[in-house]
């Protein structure tokens, strides 16, 4: 009872936060806009070539956002003690630390998914590759929230962490890329797309499941 | 008196909630901290039960609040181990008993006062006092909805202090608790922690002030 009350009480705390500071909910969402954008301009008028590639535009772009929105993960709350108190709760870390996660996500995560569509259409994606679009974001976002969550624990007692946290994170988002990437290509040719959705949901269950423990060690040791 | 042990947890819960006097000790033994091939402190022991106030003494650099974090577990001492009412403190209830108040506040500068103690509340247990009741044993009573940006450093300390008497614990850790207070302020946590070692509590502490604790037991040791 009371540990769910602290795990709401810490996703509340979070959207709260992000809410009065909104460059945060702005910033990896005006680059993934951005980066998309750049694309067409860049490429020239070639709609067929565009249409080709998109699926890997949009998701190479989903995964630089999400990179460049990690550091604020654990930042402020390192700098300003609120992860000392955090840590020093009663409740299992791992809990706290997931509810951080998710208010991540749906402050950086959510926000793509809500654009996507609109430069789906922009890029020539066929409408009917647009679901899968967003069923792959939807089941990836939250991947690269949680395994990112990994890096920024081991990192975040740097100083100048940002360069050993793309080191570390990037290799780890490569899986996501591949399978959401190829999904949503398959799905514009109209071909099924069962078996990348089914190892994303896998993917997701397991970084759910596995991420948590890390990150709160991972603090513990930071903090130190 | 029953003395707490592991077969008696509940009881003193049960014997905390109704405020009796109950016998909780902290025991430190052997402990040594080695920071840089630097030994801070060697083969040091303490024994604290309740309504006992340990001050740590010492020049900077003395390994005043290194030994600090490692009673909050921060840090793994180098040697010695650290008991909470005869059991080691990971197995025991230590975490459901303290609180820590550090250098770093703890507090985000973009809520308000009402809303980071509510956290604090929700990342342990409702205490002794209220929100409104400790805000005006603090003398912040009016600033319940001031963002804590708007405060002053010795509000921002009193508010952090204030913690200490909305959660439910036992042992206070205070680093440096007078820093920026001026001297009412000094004066009122003064009074507080005189008050919270005759209700059974106990309060490991360092200083540079004097403190003044009319009545209450004051073990020093000096780590220079």
């Amino acid at each position: 009872m009371s540990l769910s009350r602290a795990f709401f009480a810490v996703i509340r705390r979070d959207l709260v936060l992000a809410l009065r500071r909104r460059s945060e909910i702005a910033n990896p969402l005006l680059f993934f806009i951005l980066v998309i954008t750049l694309f067409p301009l860049g490429i020239g008028a070639q709609p067929h070539l565009l249409q080709a590639i998109a699926p890997g535009i949009i998701w190479v772009s989903a995964l630089l956002a999400a990179m460049l929105s990690l550091d604020s993960l654990f930042r402020s709350d390192f700098d300003d003690g609120s992860l000392e108190q955090i840590l020093l709760s009663p409740h299992p870390t791992s809990v706290l630390v997931l509810a951080k996660i998710i208010a991540h996500w749906l402050v950086t995560g959510l926000p793509l998914l809500v654009v996507a569509p609109l430069l789906a259409v922009f890029l020539g994606m066929p409408n009917h590759a647009l679901g899968i679009l967003l069923l792959t974001l939807l089941l990836g976002t939250p991947v690269l929230s949680l395994i990112g969550a990994i890096g920024v624990a081991l990192t975040v007692g740097l100083r100048r962490g940002g360069m050993i946290l793309s080191l570390l994170v990037l290799p780890l988002y490569v899986p996501v890329l591949i399978f959401a990437g190829n999904a949503v290509q398959m799905a514009g040719s109209g071909l099924p797309v069962d078996a990348q959705i089914n190892i994303l949901i896998s993917i997701l269950l397991m970084a759910l499941v596995l991420a948590p423990l890390p990150v709160a060690s991972a603090l513990k040791m930071s903090i130190n | 008196m029953k003395p707490c042990g592991s077969d008696c947890l509940l009881l003193d819960c049960h014997f905390y909630v109704m405020r009796t006097k109950s016998t909780y000790s902290l025991v430190g033994t052997g402990l040594s901290c080695i920071r840089d091939d630097r030994v801070l402190f060697e083969e040091l022991a303490f024994k604290l039960v309740s309504g006992q106030v340990l001050l740590l003494e010492g020049k900077n650099g003395s390994g005043k609040t290194s030994l600090l974090r490692i009673l909050c577990g921060f840090r793994e001492p180098d040697a010695g181990e650290i008991n909470w009412c005869g059991d080691a403190v990971k197995d025991s209830q230590f975490y459901a008993q303290m609180a820590y108040v550090g250098h770093l506040d703890g507090i985000k500068k973009e809520l308000t006062v009402l809303e980071n103690l509510k956290m604090s509340v929700a990342l342990s247990s409702a205490g002794q006092y209220s929100i409104d009741e400790a805000l005006t044993k603090v003398h912040m009573a009016d600033y319940d909805d001031v963002l804590v940006q708007a405060l002053s450093a010795g509000q921002k300390r009193r508010l952090s202090l204030a913690r200490l008497l909305i959660t439910e614990n036992v042992l206070w850790i205070l680093d440096e608790p007078f820093t920026s207070l001026d001297k009412q302020g000094i004066a009122l946590i003064e009074t507080l922690m005189t008050e919270h070692c005759a209700n059974g509590g106990m309060i490991v502490l360092t200083s540079h002030h004097d403190i003044d604790l009319h009545g209450v037991d004051v073990q020093r040791i000096n780590l220079s």
